[in-house]
């Protein structure tokens, strides 16, 4: 592989200091934002209109330090790093689907090591991206043992709800009622039978020191967040809704506006858990029905009828529990 | 010069784990790797290794973390056995892909089902085709001793792939036993410190580990590999030569035990040629020509030399404590076998599935090959090729 990695050996373009200090703070007006150096560059395969790139980049604008990328198996994973290519100016690592954060979790311990001796100078993040499927699925018990590890590492599920690089089959975040190639919108079962699960409270349980759910359409909340999350002091985790137009069947360009709606009717609340306070980091005016976001969806199309009006009335039901939940918990722990 | 002193199989490779002292160490214990995990976590906590020790949730992850601390240019090492050999699977390859040079003990144990925990070689058989160096022992001695070579193996940079070091287990690593060990310096000494051509951990030249190769690239990775394989058995024969200096014990790429002018040769691999080396001196004093031929490395395969070594022999009976399944015998017998194609003087051959689950092998039962091969070689054609020795018919 000598010569094959040689290849692949991009070149900083000096966007860190021989210290490995970023020249720019975090960013928080969109003139900043605009003009620090992007670690995921343009040129990559991801489709557009997808939500994971948007949701990448804005996460590491918050960064000051060199970091180490690690990449579940993924739409993610195989769009951006086609050999000989990549689109990653920094150090990055995928090995497998269920793995990413053991992976990066022994980078983390390699990093720990080699600092105590004086082999490595520079500071570093580490960050972990996984798809829902390789976050919420397969990579569950992997992210789980990494995070009751303590490592000093940020393990972000970009959540597209289902495997979108396998052609939309259903995952435990996959929403009740969707319509994906492994749930389809049958006459006899329309979409999938049960309600997603809740990853974000899961990880909470963890009792680490970060946890926070984000979208991208709420941009200036993600790169706060993100940048808690590179600063706790231990393990963090951040689970950020990703549009996938293909899977989800809207239009490349709604994408940020399907998201915000997402959020506005508490579908995908925002907040984080800091230190076992919940917060909500984001609270609606006007709480819209959930029919709003899922109007705007070819996915959940077939729900719009008669006989499967019930499935919209019990999603509403399991976002107005989660949301009553969500406040009272923020209540308590505050 | 070392000193002696009486450890277990696991107590020696935890030892020599101590001694190389890897930046990290990432392990999940398994019957019946367990002690050394434990024994490594006593050297972690009393502050005696400089290791960062990751105590992981599954071996998909030990090995996952491990493929990750040995990309960010650590030394880094775990252990396994068995169905955690098994759950490691998938990562074996892209360790061996990546080109890391990680270094593992594997203590041989059955594979379910039925569960069984005591010793044979199903689970290292298993991944002999992951790309991994796999060196096997005897005894807890040579479980020490590959050990540290295997140190020098893996990162020698014509080679950079990693290494299983295979010991039996509950026989080699639950038996007591006198063996000769190095002093901390002499190892240290031995294998150097360990710079990496790439780190995923150097800020001013990011590096990508496992990108996406397509038709157009793919190939020309695992090339590579196969061609690295092939510089192995010359650093293999380096290494040992240059223990032997430190440690004043020789190792080549497999032993041969009154071979030379043997007509009648076993080959077998860990414990049992112990017990083959017994039955080996009792025919000699018989005025029996038999040899015995220890298999050390078995991948990469060296091949001409064992065809070498056992070519002008009238009949070899290969031991395998794994089958394949295939309805061809064990999988030393077919590499032996496969290895004596292409000379002009062939010995027959037999194969042997012997001690699956821990089932005992006695005297008696190497006494029976050796009384089956004369009877072979008598006849001059082997009527059974594939034996199943020990099992209740």
């Amino acid at each position: 592989m000598a010569e094959q990695s040689a290849a692949l050996d991009t070149r900083h373009e000096r966007q860190y200091s021989t210290r490995g200090v970023v020249l720019m703070p975090v960013p928080t007006t969109l003139k900043e934002l605009s003009k620090k150096p992007e670690i995921l560059t343009g040129g990559h395969r991801l489709c557009a209109g997808c939500g994971a790139p948007i949701a990448v980049r804005q996460i590491l604008k918050a960064l000051e330090t060199p970091v180490v990328i690690g990449n579940a198996t993924g739409c993610l994973e195989v769009a951006t790093s086609i050999y000989p290519y990549t689109a990653w100016r920094c150090s990055w690592i995928h090995t497998a689907f269920e793995n990413a954060a053991a992976t990066i979790s022994g980078v983390e311990a390699a990093y720990r090591s080699l600092r105590r001796q004086g082999k490595v100078k520079s500071e570093f993040r580490f960050i972990a991206f996984g798809g829902d499927g390789g976050t919420y699925d397969i990579g569950l018990q992997s992210l789980s043992g990494a995070m009751e590890r303590g490592h000093r590492m940020v393990y972000v599920c970009y959540n597209n709800e289902a495997y979108m690089n396998t052609g939309i089959q259903r995952s435990s975040a996959t929403p009740l009622g969707a319509d994906t190639t492994t749930s389809p919108a049958g006459s006899a079962i329309p979409g999938k039978p049960v309600p997603r699960k809740d990853l974000t409270a899961i990880m909470a349980a963890h009792n680490i020191p970060y946890v926070a759910q984000a979208s991208p359409s709420n941009w200036l909340d993600l790169i706060k967040k993100a940048d808690k999350a590179l600063n706790a002091d231990g393990p963090a985790f951040l689970n950020v809704l990703a549009i996938c137009p293909r899977g989800w069947r809207t239009e490349s360009n709604e994408g940020v506006e399907i998201m915000r709606l997402a959020v506005d009717t508490c579908y995908w609340p925002l907040y984080e858990v800091d230190n076992g306070v919940w917060r909500i980091t984001y609270k609606p005016k006007d709480k819209k029905p959930v029919e709003e976001w899922l109007k705007r969806q070819g996915r959940f199309k077939h729900l719009f009828t008669a006989e499967n009006k019930h499935i919209i009335e019990e999603l509403q039901a399991e976002v107005d529990r989660n949301w009553q939940r969500l406040l009272e918990l923020s209540e308590k722990t505050s | 010069m070392g000193k002696r002193v009486a450890l277990t199989g696991n107590e020696a490779a935890a030892l020599a784990m101590k001694q190389i002292n890897p930046d990290v160490v990432a392990a999940y214990p398994i019957t019946p790797q367990t002690d050394i995990v434990q024994y490594f976590s006593s050297f972690v906590h009393d502050g005696k290794v400089k290791t960062e020790f990751v105590t992981v949730e599954s071996e998909h992850s030990a090995m996952s973390a491990t493929i990750g601390a040995s990309a960010a240019g650590a030394r880094a090492m775990t252990a396994t056995s068995s169905q955690g050999l098994a759950l490691m699977w998938e990562m074996l390859y892209i360790a061996s892909s990546y080109r890391l040079p990680i270094v593992m003990p594997v203590v041989n144990r059955a594979l379910s089902g039925p569960i069984n925990i005591h010793c044979d070689h199903s689970d290292t058989m298993g991944a002999r085709d992951s790309g991994w160096i796999q060196l096997y022992s005897e005894s807890a001695q040579e479980a020490y001793d590959n050990l540290i070579q295997a140190v020098r193996i893996a990162e020698h940079p014509d080679v950079r792939l990693p290494v299983m070091v295979c010991f039996d287990g509950f026989i080699t690593s639950h038996g007591l036993e006198n063996l000769e060990i190095l002093e901390d310096s002499e190892v240290s000494e031995f294998i150097g410190e360990f710079e990496p051509e790439y780190s995923l951990l150097d800020p001013e030249h990011p590096v990508t580990f496992g990108p996406l190769a397509l038709q157009n690239y793919y190939f020309e990775f695992k090339r590579q590999q196969a061609d690295a394989m092939t510089k192995v058995a010359a650093v293999v024969r380096r290494v040992g030569m240059e223990f032997e200096k430190v440690s004043g014990r020789h190792y080549e790429l497999f032993e041969e035990y009154r071979l030379g002018d043997a007509e009648m040769a076993m080959v077998v691999a860990n414990s049992t040629a112990g017990t083959a080396k017994e039955v080996v001196d009792e025919l000699r004093a018989q005025g029996k020509k038999v040899g015995l031929l220890k298999i050390r490395m078995f991948r990469p395969f060296p091949k001409e030399e064992i065809a070498a070594a056992l070519s002008s022999k009238q009949i070899v009976a290969v031991l395998d404590r794994a089958d394949t399944y295939s309805t061809m015998g064990g999988p030393i017998y077919n590499e032996v076998r496969s290895a004596l194609y292409d000379e002009k003087l062939r010995p027959l051959t037999m194969s042997y599935i012997y001690g699956l689950g821990g089932r005992d092998v006695g005297l008696d039962d190497i006494r029976k090959v050796f009384s089956d091969m004369e009877a072979s070689r008598t006849a001059g054609k082997v009527s059974e090729p594939i034996n199943y020795l020990g099992v209740h018919e």
